[in-house]
């Protein structure tokens, strides 16, 4: 992997693993070891240049080969060693340069820092940085002791505490890199020159008096800073996330040891995350199941599907507009239809906004902006889908308007193509109906802002073919979302959990619950929104109507004290939510929003109040368990759907892993005792289906 | 208790800024002034004072290194008295006092002295690096917040709103003015002297008698910025969830006032003080520590009050005067709600609002205050307590004798 090639006092020493990136594994550390065997053992080698004959420098840690074993004491020796070996380099006396050609992250730029200098090549592609707290670890090969300590205490903190990617002039400006070459021959140059004028190869740290900059770690304004960056990273996590937390600890605790024994420190701290339930759940959801999701799943390799080219998207209100903006950054065409053209060019105009926006932020051109808006032609005319070969649907969830719309659409479309709908909420069969080819109707479910939103929930309906779920999942992944497939049902599947989110707020706020107490638990649960907060963005007027919509299409009633609330609120009090001036909450003009007073007298607050685990684990219980019938249903085929479908889809708590790794989390027997237990005190709904009683665990 | 009070002397509190009238003496002074004076004062011999303990928080600088040893030396103690500081924060002052009453009441003491010393002045608050309230640890696992945060925390649990802690505190100034105007105070203040012997402060110099609850009522936040911008507002409601957000109420007025200033009590036992032929004043009692939860911090008063009655047998009932601590306005009122005392016993002649908090020395000095005015209105019993930072409270009852 580490290959040398001697030129008189430099070793150019090209990395080039055997897999797709050079990444660190046991292979990849015991090769860095026998390079430096080679090169630390020969004389006349002044100096070594570090360069990547891969697309990317360096990029961190084998996760896959972390993830496969529940060896950690294995995995810390190897930590164990490359911290060992990066010291041994930094130490040896022959000066080390990074020529960083590509990206450098994680183990990848800790490697850079520990050579002695890092010039980094100008590659638009390169990024630099510390992504390790994004999966829940700490930079654990020296970074947390070697970074503060080159660029200081506040200026290093933040950049490992959000795991910000930087481009190579940022990275300049961060002092993570020491130069920018704008050829590889000029790199080469310049480490070259480097290592020649260089006669004492030896990193600040190790020179004696050293200083940091911006101070120490007892210097008052550092001590004011790490007080305040670690109320802040409570602030944001909750305390959910073990890994800032230790960030900081290395950090603060580091910065009081001598260098060896702060590399002890990080070793320890970094094998406390290394073991913590944290870092496997934030590893297998947002690493594994995310790559594996970005593919074409195997058992549709076979199926051969249309080149898709003209995409029509029937409805130009906010999710039609959206997606038809997410569609022409993807290169399709649009054909963007609404009730008439005037409508439709107001969906255009969301994209001349966010296109704009590029503009001023330097992302985009007039130029470019304007070509893409050319792609999307806007209509009242159904005559102008002619020839889509894929068409989204996203009109009113009214049933006799989409099947409408499905008929007018069908007689003009590729007779090949796909008609996709964009409910939220109403069965997929059910809407087939309308369709002459209920074989090619799938539902395509996008969640709002359509721009900002990763998921996209793809249903198949009972008729849906394999060339039309194909089909989807090559549009999803062109359009660079993260798609899972789920089977049809009502709500499906992310809808369906979403709902009991929220209804399970709306029955505890019936019970007599302080809303404070259940907004500020929703809020720590790590759940992106807390439940009345997001009930009234939602609208409340909007989950009324699903509500009567389901009562009439089951003919069974909500009967219980929440949906009995919202039916007061909705029904009598007009409370409609965010949008119509108020729901749990009020929005004083120009003011914070309040919990409305109300909502007290409506309710007497119960005299003895649940503590706020209590109220944690039901808001997080009632979707694990609705999520494992759904499992059991076969809604969604495996808990990888359903984590990720979860987290993208409407912000369940990321540090569990999602929706049914939470139950691991927890531990299958707690989980199941505490779900008997609130299903004995506050309900059926809260009883485990068969599934999690036949199961050891989720993964 | 064998513990009995002989005497307890203060200085006046100066106030704890550059242009503070104490800010150019050292701390040791403030101290040693207060130990010449009570042999000088008692007519007792300096020999019979075994041992001194005195409350300083903030022991860097000038007030690191055993203050306590250098004021006793200072002040011409003989080579046999010992001397220890000690720091249990806001309550130091009070610790010190109940020390020295468990040696003498165990025998081991004819005579101590106790007391503390403070010169926030020159020795910040926080000047120390204050560990506890921020270091990464404390505030990543245990959600510590700083004190001003926890005092906007209890307003907003238990609903006080800022009128109400801007009239406590313009009422703790009437109080304290009114007290010095009758000069209910002339017991137990030592005047701070120079070198050659002039007065260089002689009373309370933070009192504003003008002071009202609409000139309060323009003051800023003193908490806000410092809990949003560091996340503890986030942090006090991830412990108290059913607040639903902080109003932020206390304020420089409402408030402790930062000040310089010392303390001394003579604490003997019955027969020390028969030996030496003085009368003691009042007998201690009882006295008890709590710990309470560390996020809300400032609510330690009335578990201490309650186990430091029990102790003695007696019920809030029995007690005629109380000195709560007046850390933040709110304090004192939450005692008084939780304790079902009026105001009409409690800190009769003003608090620490009013006349300042000089860390170390703030429980000896309210020792003092409650027994002066026990003996000038002719009642019996009384009650000291304050709350602690990292969440503790301290308690100490007396009864006249």
């Amino acid at each position: 992997m580490f290959t040398i090639t001697k030129n008189n006092e430099i070793a150019h020493v090209t990395m080039n693993a055997a897999g797709p990136v050079n990444s660190w594994g046991l292979n990849a550390v015991i090769e860095l070891r026998n390079m430096l065997d080679n090169v630390l053992a020969d004389a006349e080698i002044k100096g070594v240049i570090l360069s990547s004959a891969k697309k990317d420098w360096f990029v961190g840690a084998d996760l896959k080969e972390i993830m496969a074993t529940d060896d950690i004491t294995g995995v810390m020796q190897m930590g164990r060693m490359l911290t060992d070996q990066f010291r041994r380099m930094e130490t040896s006396g022959k000066m080390f340069v990074a020529a960083i050609n590509g990206s450098a992250l994680g183990g990848g730029y800790e490697l850079a820092l520990a050579c002695h200098k890092r010039i980094a090549l100008n590659n638009p592609q390169t990024r630099i940085g510390f992504p390790e707290v994004t999966i829940g670890l700490l930079p654990g090969a020296g970074g947390t002791q070697r970074f503060p300590r080159l660029v200081g205490i506040q200026a290093s903190l933040p950049l490992m505490l959000e795991g910000k990617r930087l481009a190579v002039d940022k990275a300049l400006g961060a002092k993570m890199i020491d130069a920018i070459a704008q050829t590889p021959e000029e790199m080469m140059d310049m480490a070259t020159k480097a290592i020649r004028e260089q006669f004492n190869a030896v990193q600040p740290w190790d020179v004696k008096g050293y200083k940091m900059p911006g101070g120490g770690i007892e210097h008052p304004d550092n001590v004011m800073f790490m007080a305040g960056v670690s109320g802040n990273v409570i602030k944001r996590t909750f305390g959910n996330y073990p890994a800032p937390i230790y960030i900081i600890r290395a950090v603060n605790e580091g910065l009081q040891l001598p260098f060896e024994r702060a590399l002890n420190k990080e070793q320890e701290y970094f094998e406390t995350l290394l073991r913590s339930k944290e870092s496997k759940n934030l590893i297998r959801t947002l690493f594994l199941h995310m790559g594996e999701a970005a593919k074409i799943p195997a058992s549709l390799k076979e199926v051969e599907t249309l080149p898709v080219q003209k995409i029509g998207i029937l409805g130009a209100g906010m999710m039609g507009a959206g997606i038809a903006y997410v569609s022409i950054l993807a290169g399709y065409d649009v054909v963007l239809k609404d009730r008439d053209k005037e409508s439709a060019e107001k969906g255009k105009d969301y994209s001349r906004k966010l296109l704009d926006e590029s503009i001023s932020k330097g992302k985009s051109t007039r130029e470019k902006a304007d070509a893409l808006l050319e792609k999307i032609k806007t209509t009242g005319n159904a005559d102008d889908l002619s020839g889509c070969d894929l068409i989204i649907e996203a009109v009113f969830e009214d049933r006799a308007l989409k099947a409408a719309v499905t008929k007018e659409s069908e007689a003009v479309m590729n007779p090949k193509g796909v008609f996709a709908s964009n409910t939220s909420t109403l069965p997929i069969t059910g809407l087939a109906e309308a369709s002459a080819r209920p074989d090619n109707f799938i539902g395509l479910h996008f969640f709002s802002p359509v721009d900002k939103m990763q998921l996209v929930e793809i249903i198949r309906g009972k008729n849906t073919s394999d060339f039309a779920v194909k089909l989807c999942l090559e549009y999803v992944q062109k359009i660079k979302k993260t798609p899972i497939v789920v089977n049809d049902g009502r709500g499906f599947f992310t809808s369906r959990i979403f709902t009991t989110y929220l209804f399970e707020a709306f029955e505890m706020v019936a019970e007599g619950v302080s809303p404070a107490l259940i907004e500020n638990c929703g809020k720590m649960t790590g759940m992106a929104t807390s439940p009345l907060a997001v009930a009234d963005e939602v609208s409340l007027e909007l989950i009324y109507k699903i509500m009567l919509q389901t009562e009439k299409d089951l003919g069974t009633a909500y009967n219980t004290p929440g949906a009995a609330l919202i039916k007061k609120m909705v029904g009598e009090l007009k409370r409609l939510g965010r949008k119509s001036g108020g729901g749990f909450y009020e929005y004083p003009e120009g003011g914070k929003k309040k919990l409305w007073k109300g909502l007290s007298e409506l309710v007497k607050p119960a005299a003895e109040q649940p503590d706020a685990e209590t109220v944690k684990q039901r808001l997080l219980y009632i979707q694990a368990l609705e999520a494992a019938k759904c499992w059991e249903e076969g809604i969604v085929q495996k808990p990888a759907d359903a984590d990720l479908g979860s987290i993208f889809g409407w912000g369940f708590a990321p540090h569990t892993g999602g929706v049914l790794s939470y139950i691991d989390h927890v531990g299958l027997p707690a989980f199941l005792a505490r779900a008997e237990e609130f299903a004995t005190k506050y309900g059926e709904r809260f009883t485990p289906c068969k599934k999690l009683r036949e199961i050891k665990r989720v993964y | 208790m064998n513990a009995y009070i002989y005497d307890a002397i203060r200085t006046p509190r100066g106030k704890g800024k550059k242009d503070g009238s104490l800010h150019e003496v050292r701390p040791v002074s403030l101290l040693s002034g207060l130990l010449k004076e009570i042999p000088h004062r008692n007519g007792l011999s300096a020999d019979k004072l075994e041992d001194v303990i005195m409350g300083c928080v903030t022991q860097v600088r000038d007030q690191s290194g055993d203050i306590a040893m250098a004021a006793a030396i200072d002040a011409g103690y003989p080579d046999s008295a010992s001397a220890v500081t000690l720091n249990r924060f806001c309550g130091s002052g009070l610790e010190a006092v109940n020390q020295a009453a468990a040696l003498v009441n165990s025998g081991q003491a004819g005579f101590a002295v106790a007391g503390g010393v403070e010169s926030m002045s020159r020795n910040a608050l926080g000047s120390d690096g204050a560990f506890t309230l921020i270091d990464p640890l404390m505030i990543t696992s245990h959600r510590m917040i700083p004190q001003g945060v926890s005092a906007d925390l209890i307003a907003s649990k238990y609903g006080y709103s800022r009128a109400d802690l801007d009239a406590f505190s313009a009422e703790s100034h009437r109080r304290a003015a009114q007290a010095w105007t009758e000069n209910r105070f002339a017991k137990g203040i030592v005047p701070v002297r120079d070198n050659n012997g002039k007065i260089i402060l002689d009373r309370d110099e933070t009192i504003r008698p003008e002071t009202t609850v609409e000139k309060l009522a323009e003051l800023k936040p003193s908490f806000e910025m410092q809990a949003k911008m560091a996340g503890f507002d986030s942090m006090a409601l991830q412990r108290y969830p059913e607040v639903e957000e902080l109003n932020y109420f206390h304020h420089a007025g409402n408030s402790s006032g930062i000040v310089d200033g010392a303390a001394a009590v003579l604490i003997g036992t019955k027969e020390a003080g028969e030996a030496a032929g003085i009368k003691p004043r009042a007998r201690i009692r009882s006295f008890a520590v709590v710990g309470t939860e560390h996020v809300i911090m400032l609510t330690g008063p009335y578990p201490a009050s309650q186990k430091a009655l029990k102790h003695a047998g007696m019920t809030f009932a029995d007690i005629d005067l109380f000195e709560v601590n007046e850390a933040f306005a709110v304090v004192p009122m939450l005692f008084m709600d939780q304790a079902g005392v009026s105001a009409d016993r409690v800190n009769v002649n003003g608090g620490a609002i009013a006349m300042g908090h000089p860390l170390g020395a703030t429980g000896a000095i309210l020792l003092g205050t409650v027994l002066d005015e026990l003996e000038r209105t002719g009642k019996s019993t009384g009650l000291v307590t304050l709350c602690i930072g990292g969440g503790m409270g301290i308690a100490t009852v007396i009864e006249r004798v």
